[in-house]
């Protein structure tokens, strides 16, 4: 195995070009564990920590802009916190302390498992990955970066340097059920954003489909209900129709953390819920 | 390849296969065994120490990705043959048995006493959830991080 470690996204990106199939490495909480598992064996390492500009945000009024290597410990609270919710309550459900001291949105992306507790904010906040190659930088929607189980469109010679997302402006939070905390693999989780500015409510799903799934349906329904560009009602019946309807879109599976059925009844149950705790 | 790191407040500059563990690289090129490895998959939290101040699972960081960082082992806490605050409370309140989980326990529980200087029960609770103990039945270990808080030991 060869390990480089660049300081610069330039040179990152020149190792990668130079290395094809090389394994990016960043906190290596998915990575490592796979390496030391022998299921993974590497012969090129490219690791990205000491990348300082990865691991920089920024915020402005118009858009917040969040380094593929900014660890989940310092989402959890500050700035970022305070401008994404939604994204600070997932990444507080992330392993344990130490695994949000390292672990990163980048590496959440690069592995891209539906359970992946970054990904349903994403999905829900309309996040832009940006992707740095040789050629420049690519700005994919993250519904079309995603495409499958731990399948994204990044090809081999692309970097995850950022992601671009416009704030919004109304409540957003995450919920998620799991089964040991701090190794939870999620077994359902919903994200739930409601945009004054769009007059939109968004809703994307974790763990409960090949992808992260966007209940579009169900969202295209609550607005025929109510008026997003205002506070939201707090109508139960609202909120056990909305939530009927976006369990509807799952496509959960059986498997050995649980059934399909329980997942759907979980979405279910966190949709009603998140609704009209936003509403409050 | 080449790294240099400062461990434990001394700089220490090696040569590594590139391959290397943090943790294989403190235990066996600097000979600091005090940090156990109960897994190598991030799940136990025994392999605990400070990166740049901050508890990170080094079973899963390669040496050369700590390259210029600052690490803290459970070797380096006590001071002048005095043992940190953390130690100390875990002596007193019996916060161990076997003690294969200790320094990763005291390692995490610093980091969170950082954090949060005074957190409830709950919350130490939460804040070692990385890191298990097959001995004590945690009852003791957090009644010892309660009392470092405290400072009462
Ligand atoms: C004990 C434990 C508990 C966990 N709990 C959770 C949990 O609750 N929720 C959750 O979502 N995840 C969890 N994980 C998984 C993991 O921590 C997350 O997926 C994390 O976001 C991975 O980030 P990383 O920086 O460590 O990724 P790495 O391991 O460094 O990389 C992961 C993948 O992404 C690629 N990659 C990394 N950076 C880039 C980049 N800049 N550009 C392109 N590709 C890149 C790598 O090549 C690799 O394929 C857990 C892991 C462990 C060990
Ligand atoms: S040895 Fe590192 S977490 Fe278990
Ligand atoms: S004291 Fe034995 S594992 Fe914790």
């Amino acid at each position: 195995m060869s390990v480089y470690m660049p300081t610069t996204v330039d040179q990152a990106v020149a190792l990668l070009a130079q290395n094809p199939g090389a394994c990016l490495l960043t906190g290596g909480t998915d990575t490592m564990v796979e390496v030391n598992f022998n299921h993974l064996k590497p012969g090129t390492v490219i690791g990205l920590r000491l990348v300082s500009s990865l691991r920089e945000y920024t915020i402005t009024p118009q858009l917040i802009q969040i380094g593929a290597g900014v660890p989940y410990a310092r989402m959890e609270t500050g700035p970022l916190a305070e401008a994404l919710p939604a994204l600070a309550a997932a990444a507080r459900t992330v392993g344990s302390p130490q695994i949000r001291a390292a672990g990163t949105l980048g590496g959440n992306l690069g592995t891209c498992s539906p359970a992946g507790d970054g990904l349903p904010v994403l999905a829900a906040l309309d996040a832009v990955v940006n992707l740095r190659s040789p050629r420049g930088i690519r700005g994919v929607p993250f519904q079309d970066f995603m495409v499958g189980v731990k399948r994204n469109s990044r090809v081999s010679d692309e970097l995850i340097e950022s992601v671009s997302i416009a704030p919004t402006s109304g409540y957003q939070d995450y919920a998620k059920v799991g089964v040991r905390n701090a190794m939870v693999i999620s077994v359902a989780s919903v994200c739930l954003v409601h945009d004054r500015h769009t007059a939109s409510v968004r809703v994307a799903l974790g763990a409960v489909g090949p992808t992260i799934i966007r209940a579009r349906e169900a969202e295209a329904w609550l607005a025929t209900q109510v008026d997003a560009s205002t506070s939201l009602p707090p109508d139960e019946a609202v909120a056990i129709e909305f939530a009927r309807r976006v369990a509807a879109e799952a496509r959960p599976i059986d498997d050995h953390r649980s059934t399909a059925d329980y997942r759907r009844h979980a979405i279910q149950t966190l949709t009603r819920r998140l609704y009209l705790r936003s509403t409050k | 390849m080449k790294i240099s790191l400062t461990v434990n407040g001394e700089l220490r500059e090696s040569e590594i296969e590139p391959r290397t563990l943090l943790v294989q690289y403190l235990r066996e090129n600097l000979a600091l065994t005090g940090t156990n490895i109960g897994c190598d998959t991030s799940s136990c939290g025994a392999c605990s120490m400070h990166l740049n101040g901050e508890a990170v699972k080094s079973c899963t960081i390669l040496a050369a990705q700590a390259d210029g960082c600052n690490i803290t082992t459970i070797e380096g806490l006590a001071k002048g043959g005095k043992m940190h605050p953390m130690q100390e409370a875990f002596m007193q309140n019996h916060g161990l048995q076997c003690g294969y989980c200790t320094p990763g326990m005291v390692m995490a529980a610093i980091s969170l006493l950082e954090e949060n200087a005074n957190p409830t029960e709950d919350e130490v609770r939460v804040g070692l959830e990385g890191n298990l103990c097959r001995c004590t039945g945690y009852h003791n270990i957090i009644q010892s991080v309660l009392a470092c808080a405290k400072g009462g030991n």
